[in-house]
């Protein structure tokens, strides 16, 4: 059963972030990268990382692909279709080169030995865990973090402020 | 006895389908011209990356890996509004989103 399901979540995943590369339509893109995340939670699920998987839904569905979306819709993209021929060559470039970095990838990941399986029957992915660590070990960069934040959040302001 | 997802899919297929994930965000960055498919893509690879943080970390049984990747999930936060705020500014001076738009420097 757990075969079943991290099958059919590969296969939304996968699907999903090909519908995003090749639609043509920006709109659909950012949809179909949702359905991806979506299914990509799923994956975190299985994984026991339940943390992981809420903030995945919170942050990248929701509050990423917001602004995505929010963006796509401003520029209207549709009536200032770009006239800007390329060279046609460079798509199948492009698709060589990502598969050959697959093969490259895959060959490493084949050479390589995979670490021993830890014990993992426990739960580890679970808030309180999460939460303990993130307050002692990681403190710091988690307080560093909100320094971040708060500079982007300035420098954008500053970035998309019209000039008087 | 709590059972693992480990029990019925092994760890390479975890490895495999983030590789997966990862060469179609590279096909997208290399392929597309819209700059805000081009964004996606990037976000669609560093899901990848983070894919396999995070099956690494539940196949050793040790929770930091996902600590990590929670701050990766907010540095891309932090990069995604930077981005699109860098995007409407240059859809503001070249009223295009094309990157073959950008070509200023070229010469």
């Amino acid at each position: 059963m757990d075969q079943v399901i991290f099958y059919g979540l590969a296969l939304i995943t996968i699907v999903g972030a090909l519908a995003t590369i090749f639609s043509r339509n920006a709109m659909y893109s950012v949809l179909a990268l949702v359905v991806t995340f979506f299914a990509m939670s799923g994956l975190y699920l299985q994984l026991k990382a339940e943390f992981v998987a809420v903030v995945h839904i919170i942050v990248y569905a929701g509050a990423i692909m917001v602004l995505f979306l929010f963006v796509v819709m401003m520029l209207n993209l549709n009536t200032v279709s770009t006239i800007i021929r390329s060279n046609v060559n460079i798509k199948w470039i492009a698709v060589l080169a990502g598969i050959a970095m697959a093969g490259i990838l895959g060959y490493g990941a084949y050479a390589t030995t995979l670490p021993a399986r830890g014990d993992n029957t426990a739960e580890n992915g679970t808030v309180k865990i999460l939460g303990k660590m993130l307050f002692n070990e990681y403190l710091l960069p988690f307080e560093l973090t909100s320094v971040l934040l708060i500079a982007t959040m300035v420098g954008v302001i500053v970035l998309t402020k019209k000039e008087e | 006895m709590e059972k693992s997802i480990f029990d019925t899919v092994p760890l390479e297929q975890f490895v495999i389908l983030s590789l997966i994930l990862f060469c179609i965000g590279m096909i997208g960055v290399l392929r597309r011209r819209n700059m805000i498919v081009v964004f996606m893509s990037i976000e669609l690879m560093l899901n990848a990356v983070n894919l396999l943080a995070v099956a690494f970390s539940a196949h050793r049984g040790d929770p930091s890996g996902q600590v990590f990747v929670f701050f990766v999930m907010v540095v891309a936060a932090a990069e995604v509004a930077l981005g699109l705020g860098i995007l409407m500014m240059i859809y503001r001076n070249v009223k295009s989103v094309d990157i073959n738009a950008l070509k200023q420097l070229k010469w």
